[in-house]
């Protein structure tokens, strides 16, 4: 157990990046009660912009500042990708029963996911991603990898930079009143169509900081790398109350602890020798989950919605 | 007017499932005769190998090698009356997939052999169909015992499950053993912590090394699997550090084993990270900017010693292909020339001309052929495996794979 300080690290690191990316799960739900399945592919896509930022610099050029260039590069890449596929393939089924977008969506990511296998060069294998070059930090018993420290700062940048969106600004505020009601939102004079828009955005900006993130840390961007994080992040953001973006990040959170103390430690219990150990850590996620779903269905922060009968 | 549509397009679906049945029925139609008034018959050497995906680097390189063994049997007019090409698909390293693959090329009446797959995994899905189609299946890659000699291998039951199945590539049960025993005698480690992806070929390579690092007196100091797809270490790397492991032994290939040993490094786990012939790749170490160091066994001696070899590798620059032969090319060249080989033999046999359904008599030419091919001897033993057990380690050195030893496995 003498390592449990790095463990918890780790997993607090892992959840930052799932709760970036259950940002997007979360907003888009909350306001047109839709899963975009495709989600994991604005971040796959993020990684790429980020990517082609990269190699288009003249070789040599520092991180510190290819780092924010390519940060701009894979935002507007998965912030115009959303945008589209908000404005072609989900705002047509609006009005259509929830299943039609949610088929939509699945197919969405199969498209994105082909297109970047096949017109990206070289996209069949994976890409090879920049490095923060240098050593790892050490505080204490903890060991903090250089392109972590990237995520460390941005997660919580992020989350405090929406959290002042929602609350003090017009244009969150009129996202709250749409999630809240959106007809009566829209006789308020609230431009709905537009809010619509303004979560898909601000979800696929999150998706590419997690991209750059993931990439950092990986050392590499693959066009299939969006699935299983998409389904960690939605996972993540059921666990924390759909709907609700500081569950996002709760949810998160807790899932990337459970990831990394299920690896670690799981397998020392008695009579659980079998059951741990990273074989294992997704099954343990899931469980978790489930528990939280049976003491409160709507997640950690969600809120009790009363069924439209 | 919807309705319509619907229905042609149901009734499409429709028949072009029902054609894909019957060809998978596999039917033995007679082939042409061949031979006859000299025009000659052309037969298909299939391949099967990942062409798009993680693996594909592999993969293309089976493919391309395979057609340059074929180009120089047409130009050498090596079975007289007879003319080769190749039908290449794509498995995505992935079963379902291979199992459709080797469905397309039993179908295939043309189709005298099949070289690959490249996962053992895969070719797991395959060698049934192929073995009830008397097809023959050589790899140039797999490397998971039971393939050849049958699930109770390990606890000495040897059974050859499949007829039709051969293989140039040596077996986990000597690349496993040969990693471990390097590690003790030659890099003196002596904990080890073990990790694989729990796939066919990465759970087979770590529990042979598992036994003889074990009886090499080693001590394996921390077990862990990951998920293939995984790219995200931090924890298990956590546990390697406080393991005290002084190298990592990882069952599985590069893709995961590139982020995994970059991820070590980067956590300042200074050791080695060793794995087996699906780690040598190029790819790895492109991958993983930190690799310096790493080892990796493969199967053969590296082609770029043999003086066999010579010959194929300025073959291959010549004929301008755009990726590498990478590991298993001299293989997957010498799996081509087998079934070449074997087809010459059965003409040959047959007064010189082709028989209408050659693809039994190729099975059992195979099991005979004994020739000097690129990576030295081909020949099988009653397994079906090579009988070439001679394996390389490799580490990284300046961005290279170098050999670092190689040798004749003795267990």
């Amino acid at each position: 157990m003498h390592d449990l300080p790095q463990q918890l690290a780790n997993g607090l690191i892992l959840g930052a990046l799932y709760g970036l990316v259950a940002i997007g799960y979360t907003m888009v739900y909350g306001i047109v009660q839709l899963i975009n399945f495709a989600h994991g592919e604005i971040v796959m896509v993020g990684g790429f912009g980020a990517l082609t930022a990269y190699l288009a610099l003249p070789g040599g050029t520092t991180l510190w500042l290819a780092l924010p260039l390519m940060l701009i590069a894979g935002i507007l890449v998965s912030t115009l990708t959303a945008v589209a596929a908000e404005r072609f393939a989900y705002r047509p089924l609006r009005s259509a029963p929830r299943l039609a977008p949610l088929i939509t969506a699945i197919g969405l990511s199969i498209l994105l996911q082909q297109l970047v296998f096949s017109f990206y060069p070289d996209a069949k294998k994976a890409r090879v991603f920049p490095k923060i070059p240098g050593d790892p930090f050490s505080l204490g018993s903890i060991t903090i990898q250089r392109s972590d420290v990237f995520l460390i700062i941005a997660a919580p940048l992020c989350m405090l930079a929406l959290g002042w969106f929602v609350t003090r600004t017009r244009s969150g505020r009129a996202m709250q009143a749409t999630s809240q009601d959106p007809d009566t939102a829209k006789l308020m004079g609230i431009d709905t169509d537009r809010i619509i828009v303004m979560a898909f955005a601000i979800g696929a900006a999150f998706a590419a900081v997690a991209a750059v993130a993931y990439g950092l840390r990986s050392g590499q961007v693959d066009f299939r790398m969006g699935f299983l994080l998409g389904l960690k992040a939605f996972t993540a953001a059921v666990l924390g109350g759909i709907g609700n973006i500081y569950g996002a990040m709760l949810g998160g959170v807790a899932l990337g602890l459970a990831e990394s103390l299920a690896t670690g430690y799981i397998q020392h219990l008695p009579g659980m020798h079998l059951f741990g150990g990273g074989a294992w850590k997704d099954v343990w996620a899931f469980v978790l989950l489930i528990l939280v779903l049976l003491v409160r269905p709507q997640g950690l922060l969600g809120e009790r919605v009363a069924d439209r009968a | 007017m919807r309705h319509r549509s619907a229905v042609v397009v149901s009734i499409a679906v429709i028949g072009a499932l029902s054609l894909s049945a019957c060809g998978s029925r596999g039917e033995k139609k007679s082939g042409d005769g061949g031979g006859n008034g000299g025009s000659a018959t052309t037969v298909t050497i299939g391949v099967d190998a990942p062409l798009t995906g993680d693996l594909s680097a592999l993969g293309l390189g089976i493919r391309n090698s395979v057609e340059l063994a074929v180009k120089k049997a047409n130009e050498q007019n090596e079975v007289p009356g007879v003319k080769f090409q190749i039908k290449a698909l794509d498995d995505t390293a992935k079963p379902a997939p291979g199992q459709q693959n080797a469905t397309q090329l039993v179908a295939d009446n043309s189709v005298v052999g099949v070289v690959g797959p490249l996962n053992s995994s895969v070719a797991q899905s395959m060698q049934q169909i192929f073995n009830d189609a008397n097809l023959v299946e050589i790899s140039p890659a797999n490397t998971g015992v039971a393939l050849s000699q049958g699930e109770k291998w390990a606890s000495g039951e040897k059974k050859r499950p499949f007829k039709s199945y051969f293989r140039t590539a040596t077996t986990d049960a000597v690349q496993g053993p040969f990693a471990a025993q390097f590690l003790v005698k030659d890099a003196k480690k002596t904990k080890v912590f073990l990790i694989d992806d729990q796939k066919t070929y990465g759970a087979g390579l770590a529990a042979t090394f598992k036994g003889e690092f074990t009886k090499q007196g080693g001590t394996i100091v921390g077990e862990e699997h990951v998920n293939p797809d995984d790219r995200d270490f931090a924890a298990i790397v956590t546990k390697v550090k406080s393991s005290g492991a002084e190298a990592v032994y990882y069952g599985g290939e590069y893709p995961a084993a590139g982020p995994l040993s970059l991820q070590l490094k980067e956590a300042g786990v200074a050791i080695p990270l060793m794995g087996g012939d699906g780690i040598q790749s190029g790819d790895f170490i492109k991958l993983n900017p930190k690799s310096q160091g790493d080892y990796a066994t493969a199967v053969g001696l590296p082609v770029e010693q043999l003086p066999t070899a010579a010959k194929f590798i300025s073959d291959y620059k010549a004929a301008g292909y755009k990726d590498a032969y990478e590991t298993y090319g001299g293989y997957s060249y010498d799996s081509a020339w087998a079934i070449i080989e074997a087809l010459k033999n059965v003409v040959t046999a047959n007064n010189g001309k082709l028989p209408g359904s050659p693809r039994a008599a190729v099975v059992d030419a195979v099991q005979k052929v004994s020739f000097d091919g690129v990576t030295g001897k081909v020949s099988f033993d009653e397994f079906g495996d090579t009988t070439n057990k001679q394996l390389t380690v490799y580490t990284v050195k300046d961005g290279k794979w170098a050999v670092e030893k190689s040798g004749t496995f003795s267990g």
